[in-house]
């Protein structure tokens, strides 16, 4: 589609020759914007009255005329080789046009989209996954602390509950367990004085006692605790923090045993005492002893901590 | 006539197969197409102009859609594929205006 083609007047061109017949430039164009002659690529070297190229029929006319019977057989060549490729190719273009229309107007996803615009989509979706990681890094720093911040929390509780319970056992608002003694006074002549047990309790103190309790011969049963006062009753009873106890009275310790057995047998101590009033002390060693009644603690009227 | 309903025909198979396009001739498809319709255009100018001629349609039709895939291919390996294949699409739509141009003067005389 290169040179344009002039029309050479004679009619149908030689099939000898070549196709494009050397000549003046093309006609001229009569028009004042004419395109350059390249535009009018499929000009043809023959000048056509018809103009009908799809007619056969017209072109042997001309052919018959201008060339000979050679030319009777072309026109009818070309149609079918020429044309038969025109009609191709403008059904490839109709399939080309339609499937691209197809494809851009349909494909907005980013298989169409321009490279410009990828790499800018690409830049935004950097950008935004470098925020989200930032976002990422302080949401699990914040979590990290949170969760120092609870086992800080738990140690707190848990050193919160052992104080909790070493003071209950303490001021014996808690039951407790553990190895220790129990320490039975039989009464003899004489009924076991609240002396001897007070003795008795002191004793068990300076030994290590952690838990106690007393227990009469009914089976009720008293926690001893730093404020609990001993005092003789009536007819050998003994009065325990207002509750009178019947004999035998039995002291339940928690504590090292052998320390507590000792200090219960040394020379002059409790059990000599009471031996010494016609009693008796029997010492049991437990492996478990339990410590189960309750103090119930008094509200403090004057006391106030200092904090 | 023929050309018309092969266009059609072209169009309606093309909607019809829905084919999907390789990735490799994406680039090239459009140009091609607008290539294609610089030369059909010339071809209707042509006729109109009473100077049709097959071959030359012919030719001009691959080598028109050959050429604007070779410079979108050779703009894509010097990497300014963008602009040349917008260059290209410029000068074949000037030429299909100026050929519509006459076109139109030739169908309304005006």
């Amino acid at each position: 589609m290169s040179d344009e083609h002039t029309q050479t007047g004679t009619g149908w061109p030689q099939p000898a020759e070549p196709t494009r017949p050397d000549g003046p430039a093309g006609e001229p164009d009569p028009r004042p914007e004419a395109p350059d002659p390249d535009e009018l690529s499929p000009l043809s070297p023959q000048e056509r009255p018809s103009g009908e190229d799809e007619d056969p029929s017209a072109a042997p006319a001309e052919g018959v005329a201008a060339a000979g019977p050679a030319a009777v057989v072309s026109p009818w060549r070309r149609f079918s080789s020429a044309a038969v490729v025109i009609v191709v190719l403008l059904g490839l273009l109709g399939f080309t046009l339609a499937v691209q229309l197809k494809m851009t107007s349909t494909d907005s996803s980013l298989a169409a989209a321009r490279q410009e615009d990828l790499v800018r989509i690409l830049y935004d979706l950097e950008a935004r996954e470098i925020r989200l990681r930032q976002d990422i890094a302080a949401l699990e720093e914040s979590q990290r602390q949170l969760r120092s911040g609870e086992q800080g929390r738990q140690a707190a509780l848990e050193e919160a509950t052992r104080r909790a319970d070493e003071l209950g056992i303490l001021a014996g608002t808690l039951p407790a367990r553990g190895p220790g003694l129990t320490v039975r006074f039989q009464a003899g002549a004489k009924p076991i004085s609240a002396v001897r047990v007070l003795d008795a309790v002191q004793e068990l103190r300076g030994a290590g006692a952690e838990a106690m309790q007393i227990s009469g011969g009914d089976q009720a049963t008293v926690r001893i605790v730093a404020s609990t006062y001993f005092l003789n009753g009536e007819n050998g009873a003994l009065i325990v923090d207002g509750r009178p106890l019947t004999g035998p009275f039995t002291i339940t310790v928690l504590g090292d045993p052998a320390t507590m057995r000792t200090a219960l047998n040394i020379p002059g101590g409790v059990v000599a005492s009471v031996a010494g009033d016609g009693g008796n002390v029997i010492v049991e060693e437990r492996e478990v002893a339990e410590v189960s009644a309750l103090h119930v603690p008094r509200p403090l009227e004057h006391a106030r901590p200092v904090s | 006539m023929i050309a018309v309903l092969a266009l059609l025909a072209g169009v309606l198979l093309g909607l019809w197969l829905d084919p999907t396009v390789p990735a490799a001739l994406q680039p090239y498809l459009p140009i091609a197409v607008v290539a294609a319709l610089d030369a059909v255009f010339g071809g209707v100018r042509a006729k109109l102009d009473r100077i049709f001629d097959d071959k030359q349609f012919v030719v001009s039709f691959i080598s028109n859609v050959l050429v604007a895939a070779l410079i979108v291919y050779l703009g894509d390996q010097l990497g300014v594929g963008g602009q040349l294949s917008t260059g290209v699409v410029v000068v074949l739509g000037v030429r299909i205006f100026g050929n519509v141009a006459a076109i139109r003067r030739h169908l309304f005389r005006a």
